[in-house]
């Protein structure tokens, strides 16, 4: 997860460590003492699995993307493959694009993360067919 | 204003969420004379905002033919569809893309200019108010009463430490 490498809500960009450091960061907005700490790992597990469902509905979809955007970082590659897919399930490529934006306003003053993850989502943006915005020129004014 | 109160929740910038009219939520006030159009808020509204990408529903409701053909064509593989027909499918789900909804406006001028205005206009009726309302001075503030009252405030030594009067040098009768 990249908050395990930013803190989005602090100023400042640092380059974009590759491998993140080994530590169990808390479930999102929740800071509790006692009780298991949701891991990264478990954190993306997750999320993928939500989006994976196979007869995932427009509103789980809808639901699932708002959440996601509220919580204070971007989300790992891994994740958006299975939102794209969903959004693929559902013959809804605006919402792909739709995506790929927000993720991209996500980052804010970050502005390596979005290349990277359009660089680990390039085969399946190729595979599925999703132009980003930036191909369709809807990132300018 | 609904939205807002879940947009709270989200914890990020407070963004007045700018509601589009569609076609479909438009509903005219009976009896004949002009009213704005009134938005249905009891069900799902279409909304920009930057922190909920996705909004309850899409912003064009109502599809022309060749809107509906190309909502067919999306069933099949994207990689067929063109540039333009995949930019008219985003214009058909949302109103505006993301640099547009986070252009800058202009308003902050409108915020500073409303604000010198209403300072200047506060000036102006301050300045009415000494003129007219305030009533005269004291006669205490005319100078020979300031002097007798400086006299008065050296002869009763006040502060003679370190403040008033420990400046007065009393030998020569002048200050120090």
């Amino acid at each position: 997860m990249f908050r395990a490498v930013y803190r989005l809500s602090s100023a400042g960009a640092r380059t974009l460590v590759r491998t993140r450091p080994r530590y169990a960061a808390p479930v999102a907005s929740r800071c509790y003492s006692h009780g298991k700490v949701e891991t990264d790992e478990e954190f993306d597990a997750r999320w993928v699995t939500y989006f994976s469902k196979p007869d995932i509905d427009g509103w789980e979809l809808r639901k699932g993307m708002n959440t996601l955007i509220g919580y204070d970082l971007v989300p790992e590659p891994k994740v958006l493959d299975s939102a794209l897919r969903a959004c693929r399930r559902l013959n809804d490529l605006a919402s792909a694009i739709r995506i790929l934006e927000a993720v991209k306003d996500k980052a804010g003053p970050h502005k390596d993360i979005y290349p990277y993850l359009i660089q680990e989502l390039q085969p399946t943006l190729a595979e599925l067919g999703i132009s980003t915005p930036e191909e369709l020129g809807i990132d300018k004014l | 204003m609904l939205r807002q109160a879940a947009g709270h929740m989200r914890g990020l910038l407070a963004r007045r969420a700018s509601v589009a009219v569609t076609s479909s939520a438009v509903r005219m006030a009976s009896q004949g004379h002009e009213v704005s159009e009134t938005v249905d808020m009891s069900r799902p509204m279409y909304y920009d905002r930057a922190d909920v990408p996705l909004p309850d529903k899409p912003y064009k409701d109502l599809l022309t033919d060749a809107d509906k053909s190309l909502k067919q064509k999306e069933k099949g593989p994207w990689t067929q569809l063109s540039k333009e027909e995949k930019i008219a499918l985003y214009r058909l789900m949302f109103c505006q893309t993301y640099p547009e909804m986070k252009q800058k406006t202009s308003e902050w001028k409108t915020v500073l200019g409303g604000i010198f205005f209403f300072l200047g206009f506060t000036g102006l009726v301050v300045w009415w108010q000494r003129i007219y309302v305030y009533p005269p001075l004291p006669k205490t503030f005319e100078g020979d009463s300031q002097a007798m009252q400086l006299k008065r405030m050296l002869d009763m030594r006040v502060n003679p430490v370190q403040g008033f009067a420990a400046k007065w040098d009393y030998e020569k009768g002048q200050w120090k």
